[in-house]
């Protein structure tokens, strides 16, 4: 009996309580993550709440990205997040503790954003989506097919994912490419040397020397 | 074979908006920089919910790209984001958004 059975059989149980499960942890930690006293609890949180939603991607037959959600969000972004909480928690308390000062904006955002809530969750309740059946019927075609976990080519699978992406979806993928180059150059632009850049050798030097002859004038006032 | 959930999709529509107003709530009423950061991350994870959500009931896995391309995008935010906290407590030795109002005029 595989684990994604539920393809073959009726709805399981099983799969109900995983979800509902999945999403009081996923709610508690977000709400966690909103009202921890200290950045380092929130990213405590944000792991939970990640770890939480790769399990919720594994039920919707997304493996690939369930791994990836590890990988890029508690593996690279988490870690990001450490690392400049303990940069900027040396030697000053640079953060204050508290909520926000501004309550005559908060208690007005806080009722919008529970009527936008309360819409949503009524709108979806009652809503009738098209089920798959009748799309099927109505001659749209479905681009993966559903099976066992660890076959080839089942939907949500890596072959399945890696397939979409280098041959219908290829301009997305280079986007991403193209994103990742702009975080990269303005990552270094920000928080990278703050010598201006000059094109040659003897005039940087010049530079420097007026930088450094302008910071300590800086010091003597 | 269909594509039947196990559970219905409105389950998974609301789930991921109070996920998302949860990291409204996070952006409008705190002021810690990072805090701030990690409620918008709370926000593209409920944006990537809905996109998995909905390629599984379609059985289409452009919502899987679309997924792939928010996570880059939501790791390319992070990475500028924190870049801009730093260089913001660099020059002004302070992470506070109520604090910080130099281009506020």
């Amino acid at each position: 009996m595989a684990w994604r059975d539920f393809e073959n059989a009726a709805p399981g149980a099983g799969w109900m309580i995983a979800f509902w499960i999945l999403a009081i942890v996923l709610i508690a930690s977000a709400m966690w993550v909103i009202s921890a006293s200290k950045p380092v609890y929130s990213v405590v949180g944000l792991l939970v709440h990640f770890t939480a939603l790769a399990f919720m991607f594994i039920t919707l037959s997304a493996e690939f990205l369930a791994a990836i959600q590890i990988i890029v969000y508690s593996g690279a972004i988490l870690v990001l997040f450490l690392f400049v909480i303990a940069l900027l928690s040396s030697g000053v308390a640079p953060f204050s503790a508290g909520p926000n000062r501004l309550p005559k904006i908060g208690i007005p955002a806080v009722a919008l954003i529970l009527i936008a809530l309360g819409a949503t969750v009524y709108a979806t309740a009652h809503v009738s989506l098209q089920t798959p059946a009748v799309i099927s019927t109505s001659g749209a075609r479905m681009l993966s097919t559903v099976g066992f976990a660890g076959e080839a080519d089942v939907f949500g699978s890596v072959a399945d994912f890696g397939k979409a992406l280098f041959t219908v979806h290829l301009l997305p993928f280079e986007i991403t490419a193209f994103i990742l180059m702009v975080a990269v150059i303005g990552v270094i632009l920000l928080a990278g040397d703050q010598t201006p850049y000059v094109a040659s050798r003897k005039r940087a030097v010049a530079v420097q020397r007026e930088l450094r002859e302008a910071i300590l004038r800086g010091g003597e006032e | 074979m269909s594509g039947v959930l196990p559970v219905a999709i409105a389950n998974y529509i609301s789930l991921s908006a109070i996920i998302f107003f949860i990291g409204v709530a996070g952006v409008l009423l705190r002021r810690n920089p990072l805090i701030m950061l990690m409620s918008i991350e709370l926000m593209w994870n409920a944006a990537n919910l809905l996109f998995l959500a909905f390629a599984r009931v379609w059985l289409n896995n452009a919502g899987h790209v679309f997924a792939f391309l928010v996570i880059t995008v939501a790791a390319a935010e992070a990475a500028i984001g924190l870049a801009i906290v730093v260089t913001v407590f660099r020059s002004a030795q302070n992470v506070d958004v109520d604090e910080v109002r130099t281009l506020h005029g």
